[in-house]
């Protein structure tokens, strides 16, 4: 599959943090507020120095996960470690963890200077060093020219910058963002997303973020984590996550895909043959999936940049739908096409606009939807 | 429903706008000039008892004005006492609001959402009844009969009742109590509007709960402190009734003077000029107040 041929820089980042040795360790931790759980005993390990995503839709339990690392939660169940040391009952001004809050909870009555001193009045450290430290935080974020003003007298990414620099101040062994860019306008968040993981990497600290927003995750993050209802799906790169999800759940949360019930007619080594009802033509898939699913009826889902739009039916015997268009959305670079199946299921394919005002299908034309071997995972029901 | 559009009604705008200056210049300007008249001019014996400002006699207009009593506010330490005594009290009994209404303020603002109505109106449940009958009732508590007393005596801790009726003591209890709402209402409405995750990152940044409360509750709760005390100070310098009620021949309060210059010795402009020189004291923390006020409604926008 794509995953294991195709290699991004995050990926080989991600990769060349699993040689050492995890630094943040969940253990079976769970919350559970008035009989449901928040968190549903997840299990999940930080490697020193990457950015890790927690990833969910609302509810789905991503924030009082950091909650709880940052301690303004005690877990119902569960430990935490972070470098060997129990954190579980550990009040939050004890931990050497900080946060971005995601309404970056500046103190409006202190000026910025005063804001990035806060926590290291708390260590009482010497006037002399402080004073040099917030300097050099405010060189790091470029503020330095703001270092009086009033959080009320920046804009969004100004104050973002400060808060960024307020917790990084005291060099916790962890940072915590929680939805760093939520408060930015659209194109404010894709400058600072790039900003704010230049500033980390530099750092080099370990980030545990939470975002709802899947592209916000895949540009930041080295790894991240799906969760739902509480539980973590899958845990990953963002190739491994895109290209390879283990579940439903997954391959539908990231993305657009198009998910086909079918069964398993073949199963071998080198390949495997599915027959699905909706499709005029088997499924042929270039690899075996494993030799042990006794179940036949799985899912087969396809992205839909993954398929080709034709306009006249291809020849092959496997990999191809018939049907006709149903919905057109133009988006510039490219059009989704909506194909209405013979089955009577709408499938979305992806037609990228190469040339300008080229003949392409309308709505109401026979079209056919074709895809390669390897374009489509194999999920279980 | 058909609304009106005051716009089309000519003269509706400057009828709004100029309405609160028409209330302010017949209740607040002309009796203020009215009063600074009166005390620019002579005690007599006469309705009115004093003297008039013009006077026409032989052909001529005379007007006179007499700094008699002001010189007489300056010979007598009776009033500068009483001024000062004034302040002291007003500034003991807003500091006692502060320490009471504060830690009732921040307990009611904490409180579950749904709860904090009926915590507010049970502050407020007391002024619904007579301002008056509530200061008599503290005389039945605090008189050497009274129940205070009775009670005291009745459980052996003291051989004979104390004397707290007619004392600054019954004074300080009153005025407290009398004005506690006026400091626990705007502390309330300051303290409410706090953000709670600024708390959190404070602990998160390392500050235990006692370090977070004076370095950012505290400051942030500023503004709603000065209203506050504005509210209880400004009254509480003029106050009659409760020093009158409640206390005793040594109690010398402004408001109590002049009432004894006004009536007992109706010597209106010596009462007429106790209450200007009253008004410009109280004219700095008036202007303090204003300023808050304006910067709390600035910092809204």
């Amino acid at each position: 599959m794509n995953a294991a041929t195709e290699t991004t820089a995050s990926d080989v980042r991600a990769r060349e943090r699993v040689k050492k040795k995890p630094l943040l360790s969940i253990e079976q931790v769970s919350k559970e507020f008035d009989g449901t759980y928040a968190v549903d005993s997840v299990n999940l390990q930080i490697y020193s120095g990457e950015i890790f995503a927690l990833l969910g839709a609302s509810g789905s339990g991503k924030s009082t996960l950091l909650r709880i690392l940052a301690g303004f939660e005690l877990p119902t169940a569960g430990r935490i470690r972070l470098d060997g040391q129990d954190l579980t009952g550990m009040p939050p001004y004890k931990r050497p963890i900080n946060m971005m809050f995601q309404s970056y909870a500046l103190f409006p009555h202190m000026t910025v200077e005063q804001n990035l001193a806060f926590g290291l009045r708390q260590d009482r450290l010497p006037r002399a060093e402080i004073k040099d430290r917030v300097g050099r935080m405010l060189d790091m974020v470029q503020m330095k020219k703001f270092a009086r003003r009033k959080p009320h007298q920046l804009s969004g990414g100004q104050r973002q910058r400060v808060a960024l620099a307020r917790s990084l101040a005291k060099q916790p062994k962890m940072l915590l963002l929680d939805e760093p860019m939520g408060a930015l306008d659209k194109k404010l968040r894709t400058r600072m997303q790039l900003e704010v993981v230049d500033i980390l990497e530099s750092v080099g600290v370990t980030c545990v973020m939470v975002t709802h927003d899947q592209e916000e995750a895949m540009t930041m993050a080295d790894r991240l984590a799906i969760m739902d209802e509480g539980r973590i799906e899958q845990v990953g790169t963002p190739v491994d996550v895109y290209e390879s999800p283990t579940n439903r759940m997954v391959a539908e949360f990231i993305g657009s895909v198009n998910i086909i019930p079918a069964e398993i007619q073949a199963d071998e080594e080198d390949h495997m043959i599915l027959r699905s009802p909706e499709l005029p033509v088997p499924i042929y898939i270039g690899h075996g999936v494993s030799s042990g699913i006794d179940q036949r009826d799985m899912l087969f889902a396809l992205r839909p940049e993954k398929t080709i739009l034709c306009t006249e039916q291809p020849e092959g015997d496997y990999n191809w739908a018939a049907g006709t268009v149903n919905d057109i959305a133009y988006l510039g670079g490219h059009s989704v096409y909506h194909v209405k199946l013979d089955s009577g299921r709408v499938v979305q394919t992806v037609l990228a606009n190469r040339e300008r005002r080229s003949p392409r299908p309308t709505w109401e034309d026979r079209v056919w939807v074709c895809w390669e071997s390897d374009a489509g995972v194999v999920l279980r029901d | 429903m058909r609304r009106i559009d005051l716009s089309r009604i000519p003269g509706a705008r400057w009828g709004v706008i100029s309405s609160p200056y028409l209330w302010m210049l017949l209740f607040f300007l002309l009796p203020f000039i009215i009063v600074a008249r009166i005390s620019v001019a002579e005690a007599q014996l006469s309705i009115p008892p004093f003297s008039a400002l013009f006077q026409w006699a032989a052909d001529r207009l005379t007007i006179e004005i007499s700094f008699a009593s002001y010189q007489w506010l300056v010979a007598d330490d009776t009033y500068f006492r009483a001024y000062w005594q004034s302040i002291q009290i007003a500034f003991f009994s807003t500091l006692l609001c502060i320490l009471i209404g504060y830690p009732v303020a921040y307990t009611i603002a904490r409180a579950p959402a749904h709860t904090q109505p009926t915590l507010l109106l049970l502050i407020l449940l007391p002024s619904w009844t007579s301002f008056l009958i509530r200061v008599y009732a503290w005389m039945g508590l605090l008189s050497n009969r009274g129940l205070i007393n009775q009670a005291l005596v009745g459980m052996g801790i003291t051989d004979g009742p104390i004397q707290m009726l007619n004392t600054n003591f019954a004074v300080y209890v009153g005025v407290v109590y009398a004005y506690l709402p006026f400091m626990i209402l705007p502390l309330y409405a300051n303290l409410v509007k706090h953000d709670n995750t600024l708390l959190e990152a404070a602990s998160d940044l390392g500050a235990r709960k006692i370090i977070s409360f004076f370095r950012i509750t505290l400051p942030l709760s500023k503004n709603g402190l000065i209203a506050g005390s504005m509210l209880v100070f400004i009254p509480v310098v003029g106050e009659y009734v409760i020093p009158e009620l409640l206390g005793g021949r040594r109690t010398l309060m402004i408001g109590k003077v002049l009432w004894q210059e006004f009536f007992n010795n109706r010597d209106w402009p010596l009462a007429a000029a106790l209450a200007l020189v009253m008004i410009l004291i109280l004219l700095i923390p008036i202007m303090i107040f204003m300023r808050v006020q304006q910067k709390e409604l600035e910092g809204r926008r």
